[in-house]
């Protein structure tokens, strides 16, 4: 790894600690969706903001090596046509496009709600992905010298 | 009052920004403020003073809530304008690579 | 039971071409046009089992005032047919006019995201959901229009979505302003409850919803961003811009929203006659002095655009009926031009008229065709535009708005004078053509084909047989004015 990639080792060590944290915090608030405050978008969001942390200490070109940017891509777009099959899937059990056709349960209990705790995991996945890509692909920007011609 | 008449004064000043700004990133940082305005705008609608939040509490049902559905609504509005912003940051990009300049004034290939 | 198979399809195929389709690969073009023939076939259908009914899907199993509904009745059914007609010969064309540039998956997974927002537009009968759908069309726009990659490809792109932002900025705005007057977000509902509340909110958000909608459509005084993305677009996307976005997403909402919802005021009826003249008339005026061809072409689009407005602010039967079919031969001619611009630029690698010389034998598909399309657009009989210019001119004249008529009368021969500029200098010049080195795929000729055929045959819609199936229930729709109600909410 060169010297000039990414922030400095202190920087380095303390985001190596935390990024696990946020991201558990980021799962917490997902699952918990339908029963407090937050839910997918919410916790995608802090999901996404967890690898972008690592982007900020480590630099480009770890991520590049971290994970696979195609696959980030893969998971994006196979989440939203999960989604969409939710959404088929309740037109044919349960009355109309994302009828909530799973048992309820009981209130305030983790495994309730029917399908929102699934959607929301699938929300979680299409909006860190995405916002993760986004800025992955506006940072890589000015690394292909001068754009296509 | 006042509050509604702030919010219509941050929404002019979203939109004074983008038509004399000369700036492109002056100019998305102008439509974000405009769409911040209009998000404040449904909040305020919402809003009832002395009311809570609107989820279900282990007490029972919370009679005394504040409109729930606009609080849906503008985190949609937020999601896309996400998506706006960033779809102009990148074409601000472009458009710098381009015609090495930020100056909306310099930017004048198309006319008529 | 079908519409929500309509934003279903095209949506699935975005999401698939994303995940399985590669550089290589030709998986973008087969799901695509599988999504869009399917999607044609389904709006054909429910377009002639619908009728005079209407019929309401609720979504997610709850009712109609705490849910989101999709409308299925004859006008919205109508509008799908056109959005998914100039959809299906927009990729027959894009096949191999697109084949040149990178990363060509992208390009249809953006398309079939547009034909979704447009789709969910006109099928929806939620005001907010109506704003979600368009934002999603409007993004996979501005995406498409800078896909080229060429400097002015981004300008037009970026004027194309500051503009684009502060209308959609304006329409949020009077979606707020609705909900908090009226509590709900049902278009029906809204349209029962609004006449109960103070008038001036009524005025509020027509002005609002004017100037926001006006600047989808591109009326007039909001027209700036048009010529632009218009002309800077690749030739089929120019073709579904000009063709059907400006519509779906404009006039649509406009007729949807005034007409069934607010039940047409006078006064903003007076303004959209005011507004259509105007456009008519100096839209032709700035068409007849450009050498560009695709910029004459949208600037053309504007002056059309003020035809069909005109029509609907004059507000009779025969009016509306004129200006909904002049809706659906504007989607027809105007794709089929920009298709024929398309193969030009690609044949001769230019747009300027006064470069093209004659390309009779060079070219015969693409020049036999504009001729027709020139002439519909310039309203010669027998060809389809005639018949809804003289519509929308007898019905001004019935209505005793002669100034009007002879502004419209002045609009089609200014028309007439820039098309046979185009055809005088840029199709049947003096400097004759060699064939080119560039030859127009099989895919481009039979869209532009298809095109010219429904050009001529589409006449037939205004025979009275065919009209009492065809276009009557879609003006009935229209003039039963806030019956919409009743349709949609069953008391």
């Amino acid at each position: 790894m060169k010297q000039t990639e990414g922030m400095t080792l202190i920087v380095k060590t303390v985001t190596r600690i935390s990024v696990w944290m946020i991201l558990l915090y980021g799962l917490y608030i997902i699952l918990h969706g339908h029963i407090s405050p937050g839910g997918g978008f919410a916790g995608g969001v802090i999901i996404a903001l967890a690898f972008l942390n690592v982007m900020l200490a480590y630099g480009r070109g770890f991520i590049k090596r971290w994970v696979n940017i195609g696959f980030l891509h893969d998971i994006e777009s196979s989440s939203a046509a999960l989604f969409l099959a939710m959404g088929i899937l309740g037109m044919a059990v349960g009355g109309g496009f994302l009828a909530n056709f799973i048992s309820h349960g009981k209130l305030f209990h983790l495994l309730s709600a029917g399908t929102i705790p699934i959607l929301n995991i699938v929300i979680a996945a299409k909006v860190s992905m995405g916002l993760f890509v986004v800025v992955w692909t506006l940072s890589v920007f000015h690394l292909d010298k001068g754009g296509k011609k | 009052m006042i509050v509604y008449i702030l919010c219509f004064a941050l929404f002019l000043v979203g939109i004074y920004g983008a038509l004399t700004k000369r700036d492109l990133i002056k100019i998305i940082l102008s439509i974000g403020i405009m769409g911040y305005a209009v998000n404040l705008m449904f909040i305020l609608f919402a809003y009832k003073t002395g009311a809570s939040f609107a989820i279900l509490t282990k007490e029972g049902i919370n009679t005394n809530m504040v409109d729930p559905l606009p609080q849906a609504l503008i985190l949609t509005s937020i999601v896309i304008e996400l998506g706006i912003t960033a779809l102009l940051v990148t074409l601000a990009i472009r458009l710098f690579e381009k015609y090495k300049t930020f100056d909306i004034t310099k930017i004048r290939r198309l006319s008529g | 039971m079908i519409l929500p198979f309509l934003i279903i399809i095209p949506l699935l195929a975005a999401f698939l071409i994303t995940l399985i389709s590669g550089e290589k690969d030709n998986w973008a073009i087969v799901l695509s046009i599988l999504a869009v023939i399917s999607l044609l076939a389904l709006s054909i259908f429910s377009f002639f089992t619908t009728g005079n009914d209407t019929f309401i899907y609720e979504m997610s199993g709850w009712k109609i005032p705490l849910t989101i509904c999709l409308v299925q009745d004859a006008f919205s059914t109508f509008m799908l047919v056109i959005v998914n007609l100039i959809a299906l010969t927009s990729l027959m064309f894009s096949v191999s006019y697109i084949k040149h540039y990178s990363g060509t998956w992208k390009y249809y997974a953006l398309f079939m995201l547009m034909i979704t927002g447009m789709n969910g537009v006109i099928a929806t009968g939620d005001i907010f959901n109506l704003f979600v759908f368009m934002e999603i069309a409007l993004f996979s726009a501005y995406a498409l229009v800078a896909f080229g990659g060429k400097a002015e490809e981004y300008e037009a792109a970026f004027k194309y979505a500051i503009m684009g932002s502060i209308s959609s900025t304006l329409i949020l705005m009077g979606i707020g302003i609705l909900y908090a007057t009226t509590s709900t977000l049902t278009m029906a509902n809204i349209a029962a409850i609004l006449p109960t509340k103070d008038p001036r909110i009524m005025y509020w958000v027509g002005a609002i919803f004017l100037a926001g909608f006006g600047l989808k459509s591109a009326v007039m005084p909001f027209h700036a961003w048009l010529p632009d993305a218009h002309s800077s677009a690749p030739a089929p996307i120019s073709a579904m811009l000009s063709g059907v976005l400006i519509k779906a997403l404009g006039i649509y909402v406009i007729i949807r929203f005034f007409f069934n919802v607010l039940g047409a005021p006078q006064i903003f009826l007076t303004l959209f006659m005011i507004l259509g003249s105007i456009s008519i008339i100096v839209a032709s005026y700035l068409a007849l002095g450009q050498w560009d061809l695709k910029r004459l072409l949208a600037y053309s689009s504007i002056s059309q655009i003020g035809f069909i407005l005109l029509g609907l602010g004059i507000g009779t039967k025969l009016a509306i009926l004129g200006a909904v079919f002049h809706i659906f031969n504007h989607a027809i001619f105007k794709s089929l031009l920009f298709y024929n611009s398309g193969s030009v630029e690609m044949a001769l690698g230019t747009r300027d008229l006064r470069k093209m010389g004659n390309l009779k034998d060079a070219m015969p598909v693409t020049s036999t065709t504009s001729m027709i399309a020139s002439l519909s657009v310039a309203g010669l009989p027998p060809f389809n535009g005639f018949f809804s210019k003289l519509i929308i001119i007898i019905a001004a004249v019935q209505a005793s708005h002669v100034g009007y008529a002879i502004i419209a009368v002045i609009g089609s021969l200014l028309t007439l004078a820039y098309f046979m500029k185009v055809q005088r200098y840029g199709f049947r010049g003096n400097d004759i053509i060699e064939k080119p080195e560039v030859s127009i795929s099989t895919g481009m000729k039979s869209a532009m084909i298809i095109l010219a055929i429904l050009c001529i045959v589409s006449s037939a819609l205004i025979i009275p047989g065919i009209r009492e199936v065809t276009l009557d229930p879609v003006v009935s729709v229209i003039m039963n004015k806030t019956g919409y109600i009743y349709e949609v909410l069953g008391r």
